[in-house]
């Protein structure tokens, strides 16, 4: 096998891993970064001239759904890979919520084998479930599922109702070394709910979920952490409280860790009454921005932004959840949870750096050295530093584009950004050297 | 009803408001927020012309003749539908009903499927009632024909709110400064919603009373983003009927005590029926309504509901009217 | 837009007299009429004709007004919706002879609804036709029985009948679109 060089000219290198904000040069040998600075030259590489562009480690996004095996129709991995490369991931984590669900070796094997084959532009790390069936009632073979090769625990779309299944679960978590990545829902006043429970659901006549459903089971959750010692990360929180939660754990010196995803920290509740088409005159019911946790209020953005640049919140994560047109061309309280995150995840998070409300740095921290961090896996560092694998991401970050589904990769067209212009767009994503996705825009000698 | 009634209709013989009929917009009849002050005046003012024809021997006019009206009930129902229905016929239009609680939905056929199934049978108007919040939304996105909601889950039911204005103006003419009560399970009223939007041209007081637990957690809230300014909330029934000119309790569900959001029926009968001890706390003349279909005995006692005062029975009659109003306007005119 | 005076309230009120006398003449005397005015400026016609009689034979003859826009064959076909006015009749129009006034004469389609709304409310053993003005192009094979004046016109031409009940002034003008040669008719 030759080796193989890459040498990317003239970017503007942002790695929040070193502190890196310069433009300068990136070379990459046999899929790893051999240096980082200014005028590189090799013979024979392969040239990418970056000038004008950012380049960055490859985003990590901890929370997607790539609903195989079982719901082919929704997303495959194969269509899930492609659509990560395009929004700039090279590594993504896929809940179990699958048919069958992830709590055995074999369906870890299976989704592990197949990403190798399907989707070789990223890294695909499965999440394993907490309970068997992600029924809530035993735990699942968590030693097992860990050395197959889960990087974490989760039963997403529900939370462990059992208090005492989940401080057994936190127990056996934290002698692996894993996290338990919770979504934390208490069922018994969120079920039922279609919004969050503001002025927009009784607007609109539809039960609402408080933001207290999640609060309450985060509260818990927290207190089962701080009891087994073990690592626990809160994914996609949504309210102001739930920042605070954390927030306090952290200073206490626990090891808990939370992420937000791009609609939480740019949609509001209001979205979902907005029509489209009149907008301010009537009212609509877009089951596009049917999401659960819902969507919030300003202030609760208020709050997310602050736990990004205070450090409470770490990690940015999609919670790419595609659904077939049938699951939401439908009544609102029929409808499907969930939104195609991955294509427009940077493009909607660009908003808040252009509006000022959190650096480039910020946001780049959040997608790339952070979640590595609490993955701890060596394939994915989300760092430029030499020997890391040469997972980047180039960004033209003034770069408008209309949000159009028709032309997303991923089988899931339910974006509630649909027709929206976006500032900031994904141009070339390489994973371990390799060009894994590029708009056609750039030019590579 | 005799010709003479007919002339003390909402708008008297002499001084009919200046409409004009260029002023109404509407493809679709989903809910009465986006309606003007104009466009319910001219809705009440068509329901007189209509009330007038009902009260004649020959009750049908031939101005809806070669249209067809569907109706597509997902939830039972059997007044508004007849209402509906009668007041289709009574414009000689064509009726068609789709069963929908029995055939489609338990086939698992779409809402979207089956309205296009009636565009494809050239039907005129569609009248959806859904026990689903939007529905009707929905529909009129997807189809090119006219939309009427009949009731959507808990989110509106237009033509009662209308129905019930025209009733109130019918019978205390200006409405101005009148204080209304609404009594019971705000939260899944579809009826309370359409009132909230209808009566805020009027300078109605309209005060909602309910159990801290069958008001939603965020209706403060919205009344104070939507500029609401007319509607207060009132948990205590006895405070809130205080000389009231209106007082109308909604249908409490015997199924909200299994969900806990009532403790129990008795108790709910003592803090909140509709009774002739409390209605005497109104105003002498103060009239009663009801949305129906009634719980007699749960929240309105038999004696208030078939009192002297109750306008419920009206409140049929004029629902009539309202509907071939809206028919008429919806469904008359040039098609789009 | 040109205008042209065609008849002055004088003229209006000669042939309003003159129509009386032929209705009295017809029916033989003003017992048992009726008169119903098609909205909106019949009504203020039949309003004066019941006056007028009133003064040859002192006898009060009931006036009622009917509003035809249910009844028209030109709902869908209109650009816009029509104002649905009361329909006013307060008398048993059943056995007696009643005398529809219009104020212009023209397809005969308003008298057809007016015709099919009449008979909605009663049985009249007669149904007579009063107009101030025929303008000619009928399209329906109706008549009329009591004429103020004929008027020929072309169809680009507009009739507009002022009275002062609703309009401060009486008088009925054509008005013929600009450009039109005034000696073509």
């Amino acid at each position: 096998m030759t080796v193989k060089y890459l040498l990317i000219k003239n970017a503007r290198v942002v790695d929040p891993s070193q502190d890196m904000d310069q433009v300068c040069d990136i070379l990459a040998v046999d899929g790893h970064i051999k240096a980082v600075g200014k005028k590189l030259s090799s013979e024979g590489a392969k040239i990418v001239d970056a000038s004008g562009l950012t380049a960055c480690p490859g985003f990590i996004d901890m929370h997607c759904h790539l609903r195989e095996p079982g719901f082919e129709q929704k997303e495959t991995i194969r269509t899930g890979g492609a659509a990560a490369a395009r929004g700039g991931f090279t590594t993504i984590c896929c809940m179990p919520n699958t048919n069958p669900p992830i709590d055995t070796a074999a369906t870890v094997d299976y989704i592990m084998k197949n990403a190798s084959l399907k989707a070789p532009q990223v890294n695909v790390f499965p999440i394993g479930c907490i309970t068997k069936n992600r029924q809530g009632r035993e735990l699942s073979e968590m030693a097992e599922l860990a050395s197959a090769g889960c990087v974490g625990f989760s039963d997403d779309g529900s939370s462990v109702n059992s208090t005492r299944l989940m401080m057994l679960a936190l127990q056996n978590t934290a002698k692996l070394g894993l996290p338990i990545i919770d979504h934390s829902e208490d069922e018994d006043l969120a079920d039922g709910g279609h919004l969050h429970d503001g002025w927009v659901a009784a607007r609109l006549g539809i039960r609402g979920i408080p933001s207290v459903a999640e609060e309450s089971m985060i509260a818990r959750n927290i207190a089962l952490a701080e009891m087994t010692g073990a690592r626990l990360h809160l994914t996609h929180i949504s309210t102001r409280g739930s920042v605070e939660l954390v927030r306090t754990a952290r200073k206490k010196g626990l090891d808990i860790t939370c992420d937000a995803t791009p609609h939480h920290l740019t949609l509001t509740e209001e979205r979902v009454m907005q029509n489209p088409l009149k907008p301010g005159v009537s009212i609509s019911f877009d089951t596009r921005a049917k999401v659960n946790p819902p969507l919030r209020t300003p202030d609760d953005i208020d709050a997310l932004i602050e736990g990004i640049k205070d450090g409470t919140v770490v990690a940015i994560a999609t919670d790419h959840a595609p659904h077939t047109l049938e699951d939401k061309l439908c009544e609102f309280e029929l409808a499907a949870f969930g939104i195609s995150g991955f294509e427009t995840a940077f493009g909607a998070l660009m908003s808040l750096v252009h509006g000022g409300r959190i650096s480039l740095s910020e946001l780049i921290r959040c997608m790339t050295c952070n979640p590595a961090a609490i993955l701890g896996q060596a394939k994915a560092t989300g760092s430029l530093r030499i020997g890391s694998p040469a997972d980047i991401v180039l960004l033209d970050l003034d770069r408008k584009w209309v949000v159009d589904s028709r032309t997303m990769l991923s089988l899931g067209k339910n974006t509630p950004w649909e027709g929206q212009t976006f500032k900031g767009m994904v141009v070339a994503t390489f994973h371990c050297g390799e060009l894994v996705y590029s708009d056609n825009a750039i030019g590579i000698s | 009803m005799g010709v003479n009634e007919a002339r003390t209709g909402t708008a008297g013989q002499e001084n009919l408001p200046q409409l004009s009929i260029g002023q109404w917009q509407h493809k679709h009849v989903l809910d009465l927020d986006d309606f003007s002050k104009d466009e319910i005046n001219l809705v009440l003012e068509i329901a007189d012309s209509m009330v007038d024809i009902l009260s004649r021997d020959v009750k049908r006019v031939p101005t809806l003749r070669g249209k067809t009206i569907a109706t597509m009930f997902y939830e039972p129902s059997t007044r508004t539908r007849a209402s509906f229905e009668l007041a289709a016929k009574y414009l000689s239009a064509d009726t068609v009903s789709l069963d929908a609680t029995k055939s489609s939905v338990a086939k698992g056929e779409s809402l979207i499927d089956s309205l296009r199934t009636l565009q494809a049978l050239e039907v005129d108007a569609v009248i959806i009632r859904h026990p689903c919040a939007g529905a009707p939304y929905l529909a009129a996105q997807h189809i090119e024909k006219s939309i009427i909601n009949a009731g959507d889950g808990c989110h509106a039911h237009p033509s009662q709110g209308l129905l019930d204005m025209y009733t109130l103006k019918r019978r205390l003419g200006n409405l101005a400064g009148r204080k209304i009560v609404i009594i019971g399970d705000i939260m899944h009223s579809r009826v309370a919603r359409s009132w909230i939007w209808c009566t805020r041209f009027f300078d109605i007081n309209l005060v909602l009373c309910a159990p801290p637990t069958l008001i939603p957690f965020g209706f403060r809230d919205m009344l104070k983003t939507c500029g609401l300014n007319h509607v207060t909330i009132e948990y205590d029934l006895d405070k809130a009927v205080v000389d009231s000119d209106v007082v109308m309790p909604l249908r409490m569900q015997k199924e909200r005590q299994q969900s806990g959001l009532i403790s129990t029926i008795r108790e709910y009968m003592q803090l909140y029926q509709l009774n002739q001890a409390r209605l005497a706390k109104a105003k002498p003349d103060a009239f009663v309504m009801h949305p129906g279909p009634m719980n007699e005995g749960l929240e309105i006692s038999r004696d208030v509901a078939y009192g002297s005062r109750s306008l419920i029975e009206q409140q049929v009659t004029n629902g009539v009217a309202v509907r071939m109003a809206l028919l008429y306007l919806i469904a008359g005119g040039k098609n789009r | 837009m040109s205008e042209k005076i065609l008849l002055n309230s004088s003229d209006i009120e000669r042939a309003l007299v003159r129509i009386a006398h032929e209705i009295l003449e017809r029916n033989k005397g003003a017992s048992n009429i009726a008169f119903v005015g098609i909205k909106t400026r019949g009504v203020p016609l039949a309003q004066r004709l019941a006056r007028i009689i009133k003064g040859m034979e002192q006898v009060d003859i009931p006036v009622g007004s009917l509003d035809i826009t249910l009844y028209r064959d030109d709902v869908s076909s209109l650009s816009f919706r029509h104002v649905v006015q009361q329909t006013y009749v307060p008398f048993d129009i059943t056995n007696r002879h009643v005398i529809l006034v219009d104020d212009v004469f023209y397809t005969g389609r308003s008298i057809r609804a007016a015709l099919d709304a009449l008979i909605d409310l009663g049985r009249p053993d007669t149904i007579q036709l009063a107009v101030l003005i025929d303008r000619g192009h009928r399209e329906l094979p109706i008549r009329a029985d009591f004429v103020g004046k004929n008027i020929p016109t072309a169809r680009t031409e507009e009739i507009r009948v002022f009275l002062s009940e609703t309009d401060a002034v009486d008088k009925v003008v054509v008005e013929k679109p600009e450009g039109e040669n005034n000696g073509s008719e």
